[in-house]
């Protein structure tokens, strides 16, 4: 299989094998007009098995959202065909409305406006809690 | 602005301040007594409380400033809908400070994030309860001289007693102190406060059994099991008589033992226990208005007048 270079846009690489779709969902890549590849279980020297997403678009890209859910990707720029920057992902301090609390007596259970906010509490075992009520969220 | 959501907002040095000026205010009240004039408190109290909004208000009173405010959620603007954070906003206008308490957990947190005066949570739903913890830590202090080296037994509703756990997450910032914890298993400290305690390498027991551990105690904290706090009636009805507090499980308890409670009881304590000199807890509840009114103080940032 064969998918080209692109010249200005962006490389999600070493995301784990099965979660490109649900990245592909969450940033809304079905918005966009460019071109973008979806890579499933793409062989890897480090990982066994990868996913790849190639956007032919330079976007805006939530980086914090994007380290929740996968915090091992490696997000590459590339600009006029070649490497701009690589940036390697880890679990964000805060996330927002990624995770959605659960718990029936925190405030966001009946003020729907309020954004679900979640704070890192320890990065060695990927716990968070929500930032009003402390309901503890693990990272999977 | 500082607000105060959390017991763990105020460092160990201005817990120790605020006990400080409680115990002025409590030596010579008549030096504070126009402290406040000219400024108003706003209680907001979305969920029923007689006891922490009347300590609130007769803290302000005794420092001679004036309250206004509500009593229950149905008597405020919350019954058409609207946010804590318009309330608040509203609110603002009106007071120079306000006391909040709310059935939901976080709601002082989201006020804290909206309002243009200092916010006190005055309990939010079953999660933090931080001007009784202060009230808790005045009486320890007056009681027994000392807020470090001490064992202290927390019994009842561990699950969903707002009161054990900021408690239990002050007095862990103290030199030597050590939790017996007496619940039912149902009513067990909730999984992250252990999991905070044991991270923090706090001294911790957990048990069932009070009368065992009664020889130990330096403190024992009673707490009534919340009807209020539970889904299910029949849970509550089946948990709200674990442990009731008599003369004669005291049989073997330390002479100098002193009983807290944060106040209401139903009937965790005996009344035959209310005579016997090791019961605090209705001396807690004036250290409840000294440390309010302390709180007040430190909050508004005005001095004795």
């Amino acid at each position: 299989m064969i998918i080209g270079p692109i010249t200005d846009g962006i490389v999600l690489d070493h995301i784990t094998a099965g979660k490109a779709m649900e990245i592909y969902q969450i940033l809304g890549l079905d918005k966009l007009d460019c071109t973008v590849a979806i890579i499933k279980n793409a062989d890897s020297v480090k990982m066994g098995k990868k996913d790849i997403l190639k956007i032919g678009e330079l976007i805006d890209i939530d980086l914090d959202v994007l380290g929740y859910i996968d915090p091992g990707i490696t997000v590459n720029i590339i600009k006029n065909g070649v490497k701009a920057k690589r940036l390697h992902l880890e679990l964000p301090e805060r996330v927002t409305n990624v995770i959605h609390c659960r718990n029936p007596r925190c405030i966001t259970s009946i003020e729907q406006e309020l954004p679900h906010t979640f704070k890192l509490v320890d990065r060695a075992t990927g716990t968070y809690r929500c930032i009003y009520c402390e309901t503890k969220a693990k990272h999977k | 602005m500082k607000h105060l959501i959390d017991i763990l907002d105020l460092s160990v040095e201005e817990i120790d301040g605020l006990i400080e000026t409680a115990n002025a205010v409590a030596a010579h009240p008549e030096q504070y007594a126009d402290a406040c004039r000219g400024k108003v408190l706003a209680t907001l109290f979305f969920e029923p409380s007689t006891r922490t909004r009347l300590s609130f208000e007769s803290a302000m009173i005794h420092l001679g400033g004036e309250v206004l405010g509500f009593s229950e959620a149905s008597s405020s603007s919350a019954a058409k809908g609207e946010s804590v954070s318009d309330t608040v906003r509203t609110v603002s206008c009106y007071a120079d400070i306000i006391a909040m308490r709310h059935p939901k957990e976080g709601a002082p947190m989201v006020a804290a994030m909206k309002s243009g005066v200092p916010i006190i949570n005055a309990g939010d739903g079953g999660h933090n309860h931080p001007t009784q913890t202060l009230t808790d830590l005045l009486t320890i202090q007056r009681e027994k001289g000392r807020l470090g080296n001490l064992t202290i037994g927390m019994c009842g509703d561990l699950k969903f007693g707002r009161t054990v756990h900021s408690l239990i997450h002050a007095m862990s910032r103290y030199e030597g102190v050590r939790f017996v914890c007496i619940s039912p298993q149902e009513l067990m400290l909730p999984e992250y406060l252990r999991h905070d305690l044991q991270r923090s390498g706090v001294n911790f027991v957990e048990t069932q059994d009070l009368e065992a551990v009664m020889p130990e105690l330096d403190i024992l904290y009673m707490t009534r099991v919340q009807r209020e706090r539970f889904f299910n009636e029949a849970d509550y009805i089946r948990l709200k008589d674990s442990y009731i507090l008599n003369l004669a499980k005291l049989k073997n308890a330390k002479a100098d033992l002193s009983i807290l409670h944060p106040l209401p009881r139903v009937n965790e304590i005996s009344t035959e226990v209310d005579d016997d000199p090791r019961a605090c807890y209705f001396r807690q509840v004036l250290c409840g208005r000294y440390i309010r009114m302390a709180l007040i103080l430190k909050m508004l940032g005005v001095q004795k007048a």
